[in-house]
């Protein structure tokens, strides 16, 4: 069943075609990569999905919803959610209660209520906190709840946005390099974290440079260069593409990995 | 017709002073991502100072000379006093501490002069010119003319000079500005003391039509920053056209609609370009990152 | 916690103050920090700059002045009729004011508050001008509420009232969708969290609080002048909740009581009064930049709202 398909793709900044032409569809279930170079475009491809740029031409559908245009939030309402490249945690609060932020669409917003204090709020509360727990717990952060998100490694923060991203129960979330700088024990631990994320049911979008996490976890691979559609297909395929190897390596290269391997 | 000339001398005349003041704001906001609330009260010192040391006996020129001297010695101190220190604070911070500078200035200044008007004698003639039937201040022109010197010696001095790139450098990267060996922090005093020049410069010029008092700095600054966003904030030439243009809007407003209302009309413009381009009329639009 | 603090200082103050002097010193304490409460929900939990609340206060504070005067309301009326005003305005001109972000925030509220202070200066006619007006004295019940100590009470209460809402709000989803605006917008969208909206409402409140501070301001003074609206005051509103320290409810007392108290103390100085005040600004904001309360609890080691 497809949860997410990319149509015709594209955006521009001062003239320059960041994205053109990219499509794709997203199975559920899918743990679904894309990768490129850099400046491939893959980061603006998912600022563009996930509604923070508009995009120039083309279609995004998430099930069978046309949601082209949509913000973020009404994007979140209907099952999308994501993590940052460039982390944007909520600093001046602690690790539990940035999870909590996620929860917010699935708590009750009524301002009234919140004035007072009414037990109603209390509860919930204390629901909310508990539930987040659980997500700092599945990604290993259980012990730092309570701890100001300023002061945590860069490795936990990665993780922190993936259990708050997971807090508002997408159905798409999008992960944006989940493992960048991490050191190789800490990729370990999301490779990890990411295929349970996958395993209960939420289709899994990934930008990642790390080819052994990519070749290892993704069911489906998409490759980008230069804001194009170079090949997609499953980890054998991509492995061997003259030319995604070329768009890695280089003209050069390729000839130099068709000698290594006689 | 008449009319319509008077109010362009008048708004032009005006204009040109808060140009100089948004030039001044451009200078240390592009340098330093400061937007320095006291900018005013270098234009007041221009014109006070100037008062009291010509009210002492010393001949005017000597006198302008020495306000001069005085702003630029409080814009260094500023720098170095309060804004150096304060480094890496928020923006509100930042901004409550300019606004702090001025409260003290203007304090000083009530203190020390006193918290009369006072008026400088024109450069040249009193008796206004008759252009088609509109009277025209010599010392309007004066004006004018002060602020295309000023305007055409900063612009020699950014792109001529080894120190002005080095400004120009710093405003569009500061960090790029340090790797190649620029002192970035004396750069951003720099840009403190020409505004302040700058501002005294405008403060003695228009003196003579507009009077002086030490509390002429806060509405001044309040227009000059809102007339600097309107040309584009950081843009130097946006913020002399914006400088025009608002004393100009001014002029007219208060000829063809409201004199009353006349303070009003820059917040109002304000508040209208900041809705529909917010970027200003000459900026550019930014792309959110993340 | 913090309420039951400030609710202590306000029931137990009465038993060492000396004269009425001091119930009416502490009664423009309790009024100026039921603004800064709401200031600093808005300036320190959603992280948006205002730099034009006094018009929400003049708003308050004029509303007493000319609806029973010209309406012939009773005050009390005019006080909420004024609240819903503000809480109007602030709804109609946040709406495009919130999108804009940093100085131009500070400059569009700015602009904001100088309009609102300009009516009041210009429509002379009605407000007396720059000379103000006299206020009608509130009247409850037949009870014609005035003098220091009735006022002492009246604005501490409300200043409880206040406190705790702010409070309670900032523990609620309400209140984490405020801060995570705050610390990133683009985070908290993608969360699900309708920014404009609660950027909105942070506003609206914020105005509502400054609004029915301005009305007890006049009501209390018998008089009111377009000095309620003016830009100083919209600047020493900020400056309260700076120096407490942004996000801190307790913190917005200790500002408004600072600076409220400080030209009493200051007396002394007289003429240098302005020249004191603009070096305590800037002082502390070098040496304090996140405030008062906040400095004093990383200093014990405890998180406080």
């Amino acid at each position: 069943m497809t949860v997410l398909r990319i149509e015709n793709l594209g955006i521009s900044f001062g003239g320059v075609n960041a994205l053109a032409g990219v499509g794709f569809t997203v199975r559920r279930g899918d743990i679904f990569a894309v990768i490129g170079p850099n400046g491939a475009g893959k980061t603006t491809l998912f600022n563009v999905v996930s509604g923070i740029y508009t995009p120039k031409t083309g279609r995004i559908l998430l099930g069978d919803k046309d949601v082209t245009g949509l913000p973020p939030h009404q994007l979140a309402r209907l099952g999308l959610s994501r993590t940052f490249q460039n982390l944007q945690i909520f600093f001046r609060m602690s690790a539990v209660e940035n999870v909590m932020v996620g929860r917010h669409l699935h708590e009750n917003r009524n301002v009234l209520a919140h004035f007072f204090t009414l037990p109603s709020v209390l509860r919930q509360n204390k629901t909310t906190r508990e539930k987040s727990e659980d997500l700092l717990a599945l990604v290993g952060l259980r012990d730092y709840a309570d701890r100001s998100a300023g002061a945590l490694p860069y490795g936990a923060l990665k993780r922190l946005e993936i259990a708050r991203a997971l807090a508002t129960e997408p159905h798409v979330l999008l992960l944006d390099e989940p493992a960048a700088g991490c050191n190789p024990v800490e990729t370990e631990e999301i490779d990890v974290v990411i295929q349970k994320i996958a395993a209960s049911g939420v289709t899994v979008v990934l930008v990642e440079h790390d080819m052994r996490l990519v070749m290892k976890i993704s069911s489906r691979i998409h490759v980008l260069d230069q804001g194009h559609t170079l090949a997609e297909g499953d980890a054998s395929e991509i492995r061997n593409n003259p030319a995604v190897i070329a768009a890695y390596l280089g003209a050069q290269g390729v000839t130099e990995v068709r000698r290594a391997r006689g | 017709m008449a009319e319509f000339l008077q109010f362009t001398f008048s708004g032009l005349t005006v204009g040109a002073i808060y140009a100089l003041v948004a030039l001044g704001f451009t200078l240390i906001y592009n340098a330093s991502d400061v937007i320095n609330f006291a900018q005013g009260e270098f234009v007041m010192l221009g014109g006070m100072v100037t008062v009291f040391a010509a009210a002492a006996g010393i001949p005017l020129p000597l006198a302008a000379l020495l306000a001069i001297a005085v702003a630029v010695t409080v814009g260094m101190l500023l720098h170095r006093l309060a804004i150096e220190p304060a480094r890496g604070a928020t923006a509100v911070t930042l901004i409550i501490i300019t606004i702090g500078a001025s409260i003290l200035l203007r304090g000083l200044a009530a203190t020390f002069f006193d918290k009369n008007f006072h008026s400088l004698p024109p450069l040249i003639r009193s008796e206004p010119w008759m252009v088609g039937g509109a009277a025209l201040l010599p010392q309007s022109v004066v004006v004018l003319i002060g602020t295309a010197v000023i305007v055409a010696a900063l612009w020699s001095f950014l792109t001529r000079t080894m120190t002005g790139k080095a400004m120009l450098a710093t405003a569009s990267n500061r960090l790029a500005a340090r790797l190649v060996g620029i002192n970035t922090s004396a750069i951003v005093g720099l840009s403190f003391m020409v505004s302040a020049a700058i501002g005294a410069i405008g403060g003695i010029l228009a003196a003579p039509i507009t009077l002086t008092n030490y509390d002429v700095g806060t509405l001044l600054a309040l227009k000059a920053f809102a007339a600097a966003m309107l040309g584009g904030m950081g843009n130097p030439l946006g913020a002399v056209a914006g400088g025009l243009l608002l004393g100009l809007l001014e002029a007219f407003g208060a000829g063809y609609l409201s004199s009353q209302y006349k303070d009003a009309i820059a917040f109002i413009v304000i508040l209208f370009v900041l809705f529909v381009r917010p970027q200003g009329l000459f900026g550019k639009i930014g792309v959110e990152r993340v | 916690m913090i309420v039951v603090a400030i609710a202590l200082v306000v029931l137990l103050l009465p038993l060492i103050l000396p004269s009425s002097f001091y119930y009416r010193v502490l009664a423009l304490v309790f009024i100026n920090a039921l603004a800064v409460v709401g200031l600093n929900l808005l300036m320190g939990f959603a992280g948006q700059v205002s730099l034009g609340h006094a018009g929400f206060f003049g708003i308050g504070a004029y509303s007493v002045a000319l609806g029973p005067t010209y309406l012939g309301i009773p005050s009390w009326a005019a006080l909420i009729g004024g609240t819903m005003l503000s809480a109007l305005i602030a709804f109609v001109v946040g709406r495009p004011i919130l999108k804009l972000k940093g100085y131009y925030l500070a400059v569009a509220t700015l602009g904001m508050g100088l309009l609102i202070s300009m009516v009041f200066t210009n429509e002379a006619g009605v407000t007396g001008g720059p000379n103000g007006m006299p206020v009608p004295r509130l009247q409850l019940f037949g009870w014609r509420v005035f003098g220091s100590q009735t006022w002492y009470w009246i604005s501490g209460i409300s200043l409880i009232i206040g406190a705790w809402v702010a409070v309670n709000l900032i523990a609620s989803p309400t209140g984490r969708a405020f801060r995570a605006i705050h610390d990133s917008e683009t985070a908290a969208r993608v969360l699900g969290i309708d920014v404009a909206r609660y950027k909105l409402l942070a506003f609206v409140l914020s105005a509502i609080y400054a609004a029915v501070a301005g009305s007890y301001f006049s009501l209390f003074d018998g008089f009111v002048t377009p000095n309620t609206a003016s830009f100083l005051l919209s600047i020493e509103f900020v400056v309260m909740a700076v120096l407490g320290g942004l996000g801190s409810i307790l913190g917005s007392v200790v500002g408004a009581a600072i600076l409220v108290m400080l030209p009493q103390v200051l007396t002394v100085f007289h003429d240098y009064e302005h020249i004191v005040l603009g070096l305590i600004l800037i002082v502390f904001l070098i040496f304090l930049p996140s405030g008062i309360v906040p400095a004093i609890a990383t200093r014990f080691g405890r998180r406080t709202t």
